[in-house]
Parts: structure tokens; sequence; C-alpha cells
């Protein structure tokens, strides 16, 4: 399967994702300039960590404006997985396809470590491997990561079990000494409606090889990877 | 010269304002034949700064070992020196300091300095694949105005080194920041950045071929950092807020388009030459090249893509915005260019030629406003050899006058001392996992990065202890070299290079003059008997505040290599029943310790001996151990002594250490707390104790069993009949709380 790893200008963690989708078998991940028009051909599309356009006016704002942006619209619209991690998480909220927002981090300081996240709901696409309430450690680096939504927004998800990821301490409860920026309800991820598209601000593609210290991020790529598989063979 | 403008007068006063001496500035006339242009004088003034011509330091840079068969690109010739690290893969890096600008304007300062060495790297082709940084700040402690602008350049630079190498995406992987009242007024910022390239893939800053074009390429000119060379090569005074135009404002967004787009370039092969424009911008950028190529360049400033209106050609030649190159292009080849840039979205422009007269030539439109040759600006610049004051060396700290503190209080208070404590307040600020090859992360004795295109494992640290090099600049500088080969050794690597940073005072005063020249020589000796080459660095002189001189800080960094992913060493335990042994003496050398700064206040006495074959012979030792696979731990005993080093060897596991050192006739807080050099804390199985004993006594380095590793977290130390007992969490907590606790009140 193919799965196309989107580069904007500033994109920094385009070769990180490649990397780790790679390192998974019958996959092929190819880098994917944000002036294209087309995804055609493509099984997933995953928007990387970074800072696209410099994160000038506000994280995403000016990405959504991409050309690369109506073709990956037009593949969520068709039920395609679109993962964005981090700068792509925030880049999928600006642009519409996942609700709320991400904004400074409580204490205004940018905030690089591995935490735990708790697996909120493992009905979807990106979590399927993983068992309700698995503790996960995975490593956060952004200065705009807290997740805010209005009330009614915030209700939506929860009804509709979106919440996939939220932070937690080790022992996978999700408590306020446990939120590192803020995020409304410890949340950490979140998908969208129709659950093909998946935003979350932790890193999973640098924890898939136990030299960079943990391979839990394999998970939520075996996910997306097993549910290609099965959505391949029904079509 | 017809056409050139006579505005403003040349006056005496004018050549005082642009730092020439009027010694130097006879040596302008005589070069040029004739009276300068403003903007000659202004070239002038900026390439003959200390910044740009090094005119103080040169004879005595001479001293480094530069060469050796793995030098592929020497330290001088180029923007970084580069070396082998086989199978055609090798590793460009350098350090250099940012320390006026982030004086007057912290968060610009430091971003713009970790912008600027990291065009350093990409400029000798090669990716940039991580950063470090060494910091010195006055102290943070208490509610004085000094403490609170220390807190405030602390907080500003940590943040502006994050904004920038966050953006780009580079991992800051280690670094240093000690606190001590002489840098109030002067912090020091030292940016390191380490690239990865094939042999082939070097890139040369030198305008070749005569005829080829020179093009302009990323952001457009604007009037920051006017001269600001000639700023850093100042001593700061009350005034120099005033200079804060001379500050560049950094743009890592820009710079990221710029790397990439560079390195997309220089893979085409229609690249003759690439030159970074950083100090000095365009008018370094072009004399060097042509300096460099034996040639001339001919540039027009009306063609220069320039962001402010009105701009003079003075002020175009000596602005110093950011994230800009000179690229001399091979003839016929433009549309590559043009291509790539316009992907990029960055401005370009074709602004000159490669000429055959030796000549930097500037037009503006038809009018010449400077014809100089190249090599009188970048090479033949005046130097000096400065006065250097005798030195006395310290006298022997007389232990008589130290009072006894109690371990069991002075270690907690060791460990919370800022310049101890943990600085997991800075690095968790800063991106340290991006390009997933952090192997090793901040906190231990050196990084240990993973370069997947190259299938290496490097390793880094940076060291200076400054009082060392304040109370004998010889001494300290050795030992500064020792420890970062130590640190190395700890984390399983062979150094491989070093780079340093010279921070000094003003090199007129011969006592400052002295320590630069201590340092360079004693730099040279331990490089020489590690049989590292020196491959280049940075010399800032002129760091004074009206309180004088910073302490001496000779930084140095460096490099080595890893062979097998399982030789990377940590230095956490990793097992409780683990055996614990200490590498080299207990010791007993007490002088210019941070037990004597932080407990009694004192700054004195002569610093601990270096004895560096018997070093090498305890860092290769330690070395054969990893490479058997004997090694659970590794950790150095440096500031704070033996008794820190345990205690941040329990840090972040789940376990204590009981250790006793017997009797060795001394005082606790001595035998805890002492400064003596060569020494590394190792933990290993018990099961390989008698084979690591058998392999220490063959190689011939004193060593000792001091303890085990247990399941309970108190550490235990005994010496001869005191037993001091501290829960491991308390004193975590002191370590982990003590910069959160004065940064966020």
């Amino acid at each position: 399967m193919k799965v196309a790893v989107i580069q904007f200008p500033g994109s920094n963690c385009d070769t990180d994702c490649q990397a780790a989708l790679a390192s998974f078998s019958g996959v092929t991940a190819e880098i994917v300039w944000h002036k294209e028009n087309s995804l055609a051909g493509y099984d997933a599309i995953v928007l990387p960590g970074g800072f696209s356009y410099g994160d000038y006016l506000r994280c995403g704002s000016i990405a959504r404006f991409s050309p690369i942006m109506g073709a990956v619209r037009n593949a969520a619209s068709t039920g395609v997985l679109v993962l964005g991690i981090c700068n792509g998480f925030q880049i999928l909220c600006e642009a519409g396809l996942l609700p709320g927002t991400l904004m400074r981090n409580r204490d205004l300081l940018f905030r690089c470590e591995t935490l735990h996240l708790r697996v909120a709901n493992n009905d979807s696409p990106f979590t399927s491997v993983l068992h309700q309430g698995q503790v996960l450690e995975i490593p956060i680096a952004h200065g705009e990561g807290s997740y805010f939504a209005d009330a009614a927004t915030l209700k939506a998800l929860n009804d509709n079990n979106q919440v996939l990821v939220r932070y937690c301490d080790a022992s996978g409860n999700v408590s306020a000494a446990a939120n590192p920026n803020g995020s409304l309800e410890n949340i950490a991820g979140i998908c969208s409606h129709g659950r093909n598209v998946f935003g979350l601000m932790p890193h999973p593609e640098r924890v898939c090889e136990p030299i960079l210290g943990g391979t839990d991020g394999r998970g939520i790529f075996q996910s997306m990877i097993d549910w290609m598989a099965t959505h391949k063979s029904n079509n | 010269m017809a056409n050139l403008p006579a505005n403003p007068a040349i006056t005496p006063e004018l050549v005082a304002k642009h730092g020439l001496s009027p010694e130097e500035y006879e040596k302008v006339l005589v070069i040029l034949g004739r009276e300068p242009s403003f903007e000659e004088l202004g070239v002038f003034s900026v390439m003959w700064s200390e910044h740009c011509s090094y005119k103080n330091s040169r004879p005595e840079l001479r001293k480094f070992p530069t060469t050796g068969p793995s030098v592929l690109v020497k330290a001088g010739e180029e923007n970084a020196g580069v070396i082998d690290i086989g199978d055609g893969w090798a590793v460009a890096f350098k350090i250099e300091s940012h320390n006026h600008p982030s004086a007057v304007e912290p968060f610009q300062g430091a971003a713009t300095g970790v912008g600027g060495i990291i065009r350093d790297i990409f400029t000798m082709g090669a990716r940039p694949v991580f950063l470090m940084d060494s910091l010195r700040f006055g102290s943070i402690k208490g509610d004085s105005e000094q403490a609170k602008t220390n807190r405030r350049l602390f907080a500003g630079v940590v943040a502006g080194i994050a904004h920038y190498g966050n953006c780009i995406g580079l991992p800051t992987v280690a670094g240093e920041v000690y606190f001590d009242d002489s840098y109030n007024g002067n912090p020091l910022v030292n940016a390191f950045c380490l690239g990865v390239l094939k042999h082939e893939q070097i890139a040369r800053g030198a305008a070749e071929g005569i005829g080829n074009p020179v093009f302009y390429v990323g952001a457009e000119t604007g009037r920051d950092g006017l001269a600001g060379a000639a700023f850093a090569s100042r001593e700061l005074t009350e005034e120099s807020k005033a200079d804060r135009p001379a500050v560049q404002v950094g743009d890592p967004f820009r710079e990221k388009l710029l790397l990439e787009a560079c390195l997309e370039l220089l893979a085409t092969d229609c690249v003759a030459g690439i030159q970074d424009m950083g100090a000095a911008g365009l008018t370094c950028s072009t004399c060097e090249t042509a300096s460099r190529g034996g040639t001339g360049v001919e540039i027009d400033i009306q063609l220069v893509p320039q962001r402010a209106e009105g701009q003079t050609p003075y002020e175009v030649l000596l602005s110093e915005s950011q994230e800009r190159m000179l690229v001399i292009v091979k003839k016929g080849q433009e549309a590559t260019v043009k291509e790539i840039f316009e992907k990029w979205d960055l401005p370009y422009a074709e602004i000159g030629k490669v000429t055959d007269d030796g000549m930097m030539r500037v037009l503006n439109g038809n009018d010449v406003v400077v014809n100089v040759p190249a090599r009188a600006l970048a090479d033949d610049g005046p130097l000096y050899s400065r006065e250097a004051a005798p030195f006395t060396p310290p006298a022997s700290l007389d232990l008589g006058t130290v009072p006894q503190v109690d371990p069991l209080t002075a270690l907690p208070q060791l460990l919370s001392h800022p310049s101890i404590a943990s600085k997991r307040w800075v690095w968790r600020q800063y991106d340290h996992m991006v390009r997933t090859g952090t192997a090793v992360l901040p906190g231990s004795d050196a990084a240990v990065f993973i370069v997947r295109e190259a299938n290496k494992i490097l390793a880094a640290a940076t060291d200076c202890n400054a009082i060392y090099c304040k109370l004998d600049p010889s001494v300290g500088s050795r030992i500064a070299v020792a420890e970062c080969a130590r640190n190395l050794a700890c984390s399983g690597a062979v150094p491989i290079g070093v780079t340093d940073n010279l921070n000094f005072g003003n090199p007129h005063k011969p006592e400052n003059f002295y320590q630069l020249r201590a340092a360079v020589e004693g730099i040279s000796e331990v490089c020489r008997a590690f049989n590292v080459p020196v491959t280049g660095g940075n010399v800032s002189l002129y760091n004074e505040s009206p309180a004088g001189a910073i302490d001496p800080t000779p930084t140095i960094s460096m490099v080595g290599r890893i062979d097998d992913v399982a030789h990377i060493t940590t230095q956490a335990f990793k097992e409780a029943g683990d055996q614990i042994l200490l590498i080299g003496e207990i010791g007993s050398e007490l002088g210019a310790s941070h037990y004597l700064l932080a407990i009694h206040g004192r700054k004195e006495g002569a610093p601990p001996a270096l004895e560096f074959e018997k070093e090498i012979a305890i860092h290769q030792a330690l070395l054969g151990l990893i490479r058997k696979g004997l090694v659970q731990s590794a950790h150095d005993c440096s500031e704070g002594g033996l008794a820190v080093t345990l205690a941040e060897s329990c840090f972040g596991t789940n376990f204590g250490a009981t250790v006793d050192l017997g009797d060795t006739q001394q005082r606790p807080d001595v035998v805890l707390f002492n400064e003596t050099q060569g020494r590394i804390v190792i933990s290993v199985s018990p099961s390989d104790k008698a084979a690591v004993e058998a392999e220490l006594s063959k190689s011939d380095v004193p060593f000792r069993a001091i303890g085990v590793v247990t399941p309970q977290a108190d550490l235990y130390i005994t010496t001869g009949a005191s037993v001091f007992a501290w829960p491991v969490a308390t004193l975590s907590e002191t370590f982990e709380r003590a910069i959160p606790s004065l940064m966020e009140g």
C-alpha cells in the first residue's frame, strides 16, 4: 500500500514519518510536495509535523490554502485515511476537516518530552489494534497544542466517541497533573465524524524502534495498515 | 575611478568611528594608493574587525593541531572543517558565538546565532542533523535587579534557540549552562551545528571560473544588523543598548527553505562556489570567495533584492540581514537556479560575475563604489601580537581556612546550584527528538545521535569549567578538552574532532591576552595527546561589561564515533544488585571546586591537576570494557565531585546505591566533593565484576569496587566512620526543581 506524506514549506517531520512508515512491510511512503494537485493512487495521507509557513499568522492557517489541500479534502470525503501529526493536526483543524483549534500551551513554553497517552477509544481505523484504556508512551513537541472547542462541539466529540487519545499519568489516570498544555479534558487527539481523519499532537513516528526509546507509536500505524488491507479487500 | 561618490568626507573622526586605528588607516591608503570611498571605509572596517579577521588571535590559533588522516577540510580553509567518518561519509561541524547580540536582545541574538551556525554547515554541502549550545549567564538567584536581568536574558536566550532550532527542524541534543557573576551584563551564547555529507558533496566557498555568474539567493537585504561584526568587536557599555539595530532578526522558516533549496541546488552540480552571508554580509562573502578562488568578483548593488526602500550602497554592503547566500553558478546553468529557487518561493538574483583581476568591485548602477583587491581585505588584514601579562599560578587551597560543612546538607545544596542542577527546564523547550536519531536524550554525559543516511552513530559533548580557567587558564583549558573526551568515553565513543569557541575579554589588556594564549596552548597540547584535530571554531574577544572581563571561557565541543549500537552507554544505573566501581582515585583536590563556590562562596585555590597520559589510559580502559559488553552505566565525576555523580546515576531510575569509600584519613567533605580529574563511576553486573576487575588491572589504571546498586531508592555513602544517607526522591526533587522554581517563582 502507498502512503503520501505531504511536504509543506516548513514541514520538518516529513522524512521521519516516511522512515517510520517504511519500517512496516508492504508499505511505500512517498513525499508529496504541497504544490501538487492530486493524490490519486494513495491509500492514506499523512500531514506531518513541523512549522508550515513558519507558523506565521497562526499554526496551519496558511498551509490550509496550499494547492494539495483540495486533494486532501477530496480524499477525506471519499473515506481515505488522513493522519495529521502535530502541525498536521493544526492544519486539519484550520482546514475544517477536524473541529476545534489548538492554542498556545498553558505556560506559553514549547514543550518536548515523552508523555503517557490513554487510548480513549479503539473503535477507529487509527486505534483498532490497541486496547481500550491502554497506556502509550509517546513524545510531544509543540508550543501550541492546547486543544479547545466550544461546549457543543466538545459534547458532540464525546457523544460520538471521537476523542481517541487523552493525556494521562503512568497508571492511565486522566488527571489535571498529567495535562501538559491545558487541553480541554486532556484531549491529545480526535477523529472526524466519519472516523477516517485523525489528528493528534503527540508524535507516534518518533517511537517506532527500540533505539529511540520505544515502539508505542507503531500501534497507530499498524491500525491504519490493517484497516487499509481490509478496506482494499472489501473493494 | 572617476565616478566615486565623494560623500561624506573621510575625516579622522569617521575613520575612528569605524574602529580602524590610524595605523590601520595608513595601511588602507597604501593598499588603495588613494583615499577610500565611504563604502570602502565601511568594507575595511568590518573585514578588519576582530570578528572577521581574527587580527588579535590568528597568530595564536596557528598553534592548534589541525591536520590528520581523517581531516578532509582543515580549520580556517572554509566555513567549517570536515572530517571523514568512513564508508565515503563525512561530518562538518563548528561552534560559533553570538554573545554581544544576545546581551542586548537575547531572543533574536540567540536565534540568529543558531541560524548563522546552521548556514555555515549547509554551505559546506552538508545536511545539518543536530545542534548543541553552550550558555553562560550571571547568577539567576535572588531579587536584585541584576538577577532579574539575568533571568530575563536566560529565558530569552533559551526561547530564541528554541524558536530557531525547533522551527527549522533540527534537534538540540546536548549543551551546558553555567551561572556566574562574571557573566553579568555579558552572557555567552555559543551555538554548535553538525551536518553530514558524502565526500564528493563537499562544497567550496571559492569564486571559480572567470565569467561565471554570481547569484544572490535567499531573504531580501534590509537595514538590520548594520555592521554587526564591528559591534561584536567592541566591549559592551551602557550605551550598547543603542546598538540594538546592530542585532539581526531571524526567520527560521526562510532558512529552512534556503537550506532545502541550497542542498537541492548543490546536488545538481551546477554550483562552482557557495558562501553564506554571515558577519559582514555581502561584503565578506564577495571578497572571501574571490580571495579563495584567486579571482575577482564584481557585483551591482542595484540588482540585490532589497526589503527596504532608499537604502544606500553602504547600507546594503554592510547589512547583516539573515538567511542569505552567495552562489557562483557554472555559466550556462542559470536556469537550474531559477527553477529551484522558484520552487521554494525564495528571492534570487544574478548580481554580478567572477572576474580575473583579483578585485572586489561593487557597482551602484554605473558608479563604482568599491574597488579593492579582494585578498587585501580577506587575508592581508593587520595582525597583532599582543602583550601577555606574566602569570603567577594560584596558591593551593589552605584547607584549614575552609570550615567543614555537613555533607548531609551540602549535597542537596550543590544539586540545587543552578550550574549543577537539572537543565530539563532548558532542554524541554528544545525539540530534541526531531529527525528521529536521538538515541541518548539530553541530561546524560554526551548526546548520542544515529545518522540514518550514513548508518553511523555519533556522540557529542560540550564542556568548559570557567572557574578552573579563571584561576589557571592553562590547566582549565586542558581540563575542558579532557572532560569532553571523558564524557564521550562514558557514552561509548572515540573522539574524532574538536571545535572550540574562545570567549575572552579585551585582548589589549595583557592579563586577558595571557588567558587566550594559555588556553590555545593548553587545548593544543591535550588535543595532540588525544590525537584529535581542531577542525575550526570561533574567537569572541571583548567580552567585558563595565564590571570587568568575563572569566575566560574556552568552550570545547567534541564529536565522537560509536562503532556499534550495543556500545551506547548512559549514566543511569540499570539494575539492582549491579556492582559500582570507581575508575580513578578517590581524590583530594578541593581548590576551584563548586563545593567551595556554592557552599563557601569562594572562587579560589588551584584547579585540580590534569595528568593526561593517565586520563587517556582511563578512557581507553573504559572503552575496552564497553566494547566487551561489560558496562551497565558510566558517568564521569565533574562539578560537585563523586557524591553528585553517584546521585545523578540514581536519578531517573527506581534505584538507590550503597557506597563505602573506605577510610581515606580525609575530611568527609573533601572525599565527597573534591574535583580530582580522571574519575569515572561505572556499574557492572555482579557476574561480570571479576572480568571487569581483571581487565582494569591489566590496563594498569587505578580502580576500586565502592558499592552496589540497591532496590531501595536511598543513597548511602560511607567514608571512614561517617555514614551519610539521603532518599533519592528528595535529592532528585531538589535537582529538578532548582531552575524551574527560580524561573517560575
